[in-house]
């Protein structure tokens, strides 16, 4: 069982929680299971190849999986999983990108 | 030429000037240096004063936008006072009360492609307090570019992020985020909303990164990137590592000038009226009232989150919040028309996509949302 923080962007989708908890020996599993507790995270996350967005990171304590494994990297029971989405807020109040 | 200190500034700078990480000689560096702001909102708030307060010698404004009475639950440069000023304007004069010893410049534009390697050039650091995708890859370029330090930060909700970006010494923006999200996919502060004190904590945390990088002095989070939840009231830190393939610092960087960000984002442009669906499927809400007097059960879905149905709500309409419309699509009937809105319409210009590709035809946007609703329509209704 591994602990994986979700930041609030991404709560929505994971029923307002923010640590989920989740097994697997690696990052691959890890986030079938949570894509199978939380399916509509997946879109997120994966595109249709299933690959990591480019927006997106995961890393397994202070290491970037994409300087790891990739989604191969294995995975230990105490590691702490953060996902790290980009976000752009900050206060330059153009025209109002999305709203 | 190196400027000395005046027996005042001694005086205004006594705290700095007791610790040996400052000292004189530190103080005196401050004062030779320059920092570059862009934004003058959340971020650039705290940033901006603080810099000042600490007698950074010359300041850059980069804004374009007014001061409006929504921005002051966070952005406290300003103040009620200054709402329908300059934003540029409004933080010089506040800047120049609370330090007159500094030099303030201010940029009344957008920071483009076209002007950013102008304003840029002459300031020793960027600091990034914008609140956009384009604007953020722009100013990543642009330090990388110039050889500068980029402080960042960036916020959601509860949600804030700060690192130093310092391609010469560690990975940039790009290293770490490729490629933006696709607009629509993360929605912005002012549709997701912000906690206040937000920005005033990251930007702190930013003006404290700009201060070391400039006297030199203790640990920059240069390949670290600080992660906050206010919320859960959690620090975490992660390496960040030079991207090999990085488009713009990596050995085979393909981007050598400055490129189209609007475009690259798949944003449009600083002015464009980027809440509407495209024109076939608006209904503006004078057409609504119209439409509504001639077919009072026209159904009316309202996409946004339950708790804004408080602030304010078109009585009769049925809530499928965004994130849900994929799913309870099935509640909704393809053949029956429908009027989709929002807030501003871009939520419902999203819901209208999705319901589109599932093959619902009969739909039409509210362009400007509700906010449009309560100003033209009702006006017992407020804006937010």
């Amino acid at each position: 069982m591994t602990t994986l923080r979700i930041p609030t962007p991404l709560r929505t989708y994971t029923g307002g929680n923010s640590e989920v908890t989740v097994t697997g020996g690696k990052m691959s599993e890890a986030m079938n299971d949570l894509t199978t507790q939380f399916p509509a995270i997946r879109p997120h996350l994966f595109n249709e190849a299933g690959e990591l967005r480019p927006f997106v990171n995961l890393f397994v304590g202070e290491s970037n999986i994409r300087d790891l494994q990739g989604l191969e990297t294995p995975i230990k029971g105490d590691d702490k999983i953060l996902l790290i989405p980009s976000i752009a807020g900050g206060g330059f109040d153009t025209a109002a990108m999305v709203e | 030429m190196i400027e000395e200190l005046t027996h005042e500034q001694i005086l205004r700078y006594s705290r700095h000037l007791l610790m040996p990480e400052v000292g004189l000689q530190g103080q005196i560096k401050l004062k030779n240096s320059s920092a570059l702001v862009i934004g003058t909102g959340g971020l650039g708030s705290p940033v901006a004063l603080y810099l000042a307060a600490a007698g950074i010698g010359r300041i850059g404004l980069v804004d374009y936008d007014i001061v409006d009475s929504s921005n002051l639950q966070r952005q406290v440069i300003h103040g009620t006072s200054t709402v329908g000023k300059l934003k540029v304007e409004s933080a010089r004069d506040r800047l120049t009360d609370l330090n007159p010893d500094i030099q303030v410049d201010i940029y009344n534009e957008p920071f483009t492609s076209e002007n950013a390697m102008r304003i840029a050039k002459d300031y020793d650091i960027l600091i990034d307090g914008t609140d956009n995708f384009p604007t953020r890859y722009l100013t990543n370029d642009v330090a990388v570019f110039l050889g500068k330090p980029n402080i960042y930060g960036s916020i959601f909700r509860f949600d804030g992020q700060v690192s130093v970006f310092y391609a010469k010494d560690g990975p940039c923006y790009r290293c770490l985020f490729p490629e933006p999200p696709p607009p629509g996919l993360v929605p912005s502060c002012a549709e997701g909303g912000v906690l206040g004190v937000l920005p005033g904590t990251v930007g702190t945390l930013q003006a404290t990164e700009a201060i070391k990088v400039l006297l030199g002095i203790g640990t920059p989070l240069i390949g670290r990137l600080l992660l906050y939840n206010a919320l859960d009231m959690s620090f975490d830190f992660v390496t960040l590592k030079k991207n090999p393939n990085c488009r713009v610092c990596g050995p085979n960087a393909d981007i050598k000038e400055l490129i189209d960000y609007e475009e690259f984002c798949g944003v449009p442009g600083h002015h464009a009226d980027d809440t509407s669906a495209g024109a076939n499927w608006d209904i503006t809400a004078q057409e609504l009232k119209e439409r509504l007097t001639r077919d009072p059960n026209l159904l009316l879905l309202d996409v946004r989150e339950p708790h804004e149905l408080q602030i304010s709500a078109i009585k009769g309409a049925k809530n499928i919040p965004l994130g849900e419309v994929a799913q309870r699509m099935s509640e909704l009937d393809s053949a029956e028309e429908m009027v989709v809105f929002c807030k501003r319409g871009s939520r419902s210009a999203r819901a209208i996509e999705i319901l589109s590709s599932a093959g619902f035809k009969k739909m039409k946007n509210l362009k400007g949302g509700i906010n449009a609703w309560a100003e033209e329509v009702d006006k017992s209704l407020p804006l937010y």
